[in-house]
């Protein structure tokens, strides 16, 4: 159902809300950003609409509020356990390859192998709203993902040039709401929730694409100019890795928490086990296993390429590494085992 | 349909705590119907105190009672292990597909096994041991840093006694009765009866592995009947923490034991 609502409707809408969930949007955050005097835009819990940075994409994604940095499985006290309580339901602000996003940390989550109980408790409570994008942002390319367009929203909601908000909202309480709220915010005529066309960054995976391409030499600078911070994982709307963490009350660990913090494929310690062993030693190696996940393996269990396009890990990278760039490379990958592979 | 918490662990009465290295313990852990519920290969995530969850893989299963083989845990040490005996650990699992017998059973088995790698495949080699009428002939072949790094030694001398069993040490430093080297160095010896239907069990650190699978296959014992266990991180055990994932692969899910025809593609 479709409305044009105005500031002190959604301004309404937004505490009706507030009685049954926490809402989160990306927010300025003034000279909070990593350098000196930047700033920096990410999600934190928000009360009006005022909060919503509109014009520009997060630089940290909504993933946080499913899957937040360190969460609390259970507290323990000897082998006595007791389960975390369930947060509040949320309502998210999210972008349109956002949305997308949504779906790839579903397959992880909810779909291989069991469901994860903290996960889904947290998913069935919560509800997505896209804020569509008018134009495209410097480093995305949704487009070439495929991820453009807006789907599976319980309701889009655009902020117009003159302050009004167009929506459209799926979610059948959410509509009841506004009706209630604004008795002629609906609209009959049917608009077109907005979505980028085109971007400035576009990218091809080769549709010949093989873990061959491992065998290339398209991954070795960055064994010297990758600095495996890990910033890209943090980053990404669809990476969803994580390590259990024990957090001991007292001194001889009888009491305490277990918690899951996010983990990065780019870090050191990813991969090592108890006999010693760890695998892809060099940042070259961590860069091709990331890339190749991305854009060639989850398609190769799952179906469809776990990249939304954000375009965030080269927004973050403090060494400058493209991540579109380095996708457009695997061509020239393929090209030079194929042949050496004919020699 | 809600989710089942499959993150909480459950307390296991630990029964036993065997001594095998300075820093080698094998936990013995109350596990009800553990014979017919337990596979040898498969894994568990151990809490240990101070230390957090660890994925072990079981080194033993008997009737109501698995075994881990835990390495160098903080909190036991020689004077408090015994400290431990009767109280409990929570743990969960089983994870992971291990060894299905059905593999091996009429065949004749070859198993070779490297370090802390003997642990998942006790089991099987035990299984065996005991029931040798299962399979035309198991040679188990394992292999440690030094005589102080033997693990399993009550096992390992049953074993001498009941089926062809090998040892080799690095290095025996200086101490008589051991042979020096590599496992690796004793698989060209081995003289299986029919190289077609002989079935072969690797697991041990990355390099044992590889060079161990291309001597089996030097001696001619085909792709097909090579299997291995691959340790990696498992922080979940439940196909989502990633990193265990090796290409599309999540090991924990799709593992740990694989088929070499499907290991040799998995590239890290």
């Amino acid at each position: 159902m479709e409305f044009l609502a105005s500031k002190a409707d959604v301004s309404a809408l937004f505490e009706a809300w507030q009685k049954d969930y926490d809402i989160y949007a990306p927010k300025l955050f003034v000279g909070g950003g990593r350098f000196s005097d930047t700033d920096v835009i990410r999600y934190a819990r928000i009360t009006s609409p005022d909060e919503i940075v509109w014009d520009k994409k997060s630089l940290y994604s909504f993933k946080e509020a499913l899957i937040p940095p360190s969460e609390t499985l259970f507290f323990y006290s000897g082998t006595n356990v007791t389960e975390s309580d369930a947060p509040r339901p949320a309502i998210i602000f999210l972008r349109t390859c956002d949305m997308a996003a949504v779906a790839r940390l579903d397959q992880i989550y909810e779909k291989n192998g069991a469901p994860d109980y903290y996960y889904d408790r947290k998913r069935k409570a919560m509800k997505f709203v896209v804020m569509p994008c008018k134009s495209t942002c410097e480093e995305g390319y949704c487009v070439s993902m495929g991820t453009n367009v807006p789907k599976g929203y319980d309701m889009a909601m655009d902020l117009a040039a003159d302050g009004t908000y167009r929506i459209d909202a799926v979610d059948p309480a959410f509509s009841d709401l506004l009706n209630k709220i604004d008795e002629n915010a609906a609209v009959d005529d049917k608009f077109h929730i907005p979505y980028v066309t085109e971007n400035k960054v576009r990218v091809s995976i080769p549709r010949d694409l093989t873990i061959d391409v491992m065998k290339s030499h398209i991954w070795d600078e960055y064994n010297y100019r990758c600095i495996a911070c890990g910033r890209c994982n943090y980053v990404c709307p669809t990476c969803t890795c994580f390590t259990m963490q024990d957090v001991s009350y007292d001194a001889n660990g009888v009491l305490g928490e277990r918690r899951r913090v996010q983990a990065s494929c780019m870090v050191d310690g990813y991969t090592d086990v108890a006999g010693g062993a760890s695998y892809r030693k060099k940042y070259g190696e961590r860069m091709r296993f990331k890339a190749l996940h991305k854009v060639y393996d989850f398609n190769q269990r799952f179906g469809y390429q776990m990249c939304v396009g954000c375009g965030r890990c080269t927004d973050v990278c403090p060494e400058y590494i493209s991540f579109s760039r380095i996708i457009n490379r695997l061509e020239e990958g393929m090209k030079e085992v194929r042949a050496n592979g004919s020699n | 349909m809600a989710a089942t918490n499959t993150y909480i662990p459950f307390p296991s009465k630990i029964l036993e705590i065997i001594r095998h290295t300075k820093k080698e313990y094998t936990f013995r852990m109350e596990y009800p119907d553990a014979l017919h519920k337990i596979r040898p290969g498969q894994f568990f995530e151990i809490s240990m105190p101070k230390f957090g969850e660890a994925p072990i893989s079981v080194s033993g299963i008997g009737d109501n009672s698995i075994d881990f083989t835990i390495r160098d845990v903080g909190v036991v040490t020689d004077e408090v292990f015994h400290y431990f005996e009767g109280k409990s650990l929570l743990i969960r699992g089983p994870y992971g597909n291990g060894f299905v017998y059905d593999d091996y059973n009429g065949s004749e088995l070859i198993v070779v096994a490297g370090g802390t790698g003997v642990s998942p495949v006790r089991g099987v080699i035990d299984h065996y041991a005991h029931h040798p009428e299962d399979v035309d002939g198991i040679t188990a072949i394992v292999g440690f840093k030094s005589p102080d790094d033997i693990l399993f030694r009550d096992d390992l001398d049953y074993w001498k006694d009941h089926i062809d069993f090998r040892m080799t040490v690095d290095s025996a430093k200086g101490q008589p009765g051991y042979r020096e080297g590599f496992v690796t160095a004793v698989v060209p010896e081995l003289t299986p009866k029919d190289l077609n239907t002989t079935k072969a069990i690797v697991v041990g650190p990355p390099p044992m592995m590889r060079f161990t699978i291309m001597g089996l296959l030097k001696l001619g014992i085909p792709e097909t009947n090579i299997w291995l266990s691959q340790e990696r991180k498992m922080c979940c055990g439940l196909g989502k923490c990633g990193h265990c994932k090796i290409g599309d692969t999540y090991v924990c899910l799709d593992g740990p034991v694989f088929p070499y025809t499907k290991s040799k593609t998995m590239i890290d």
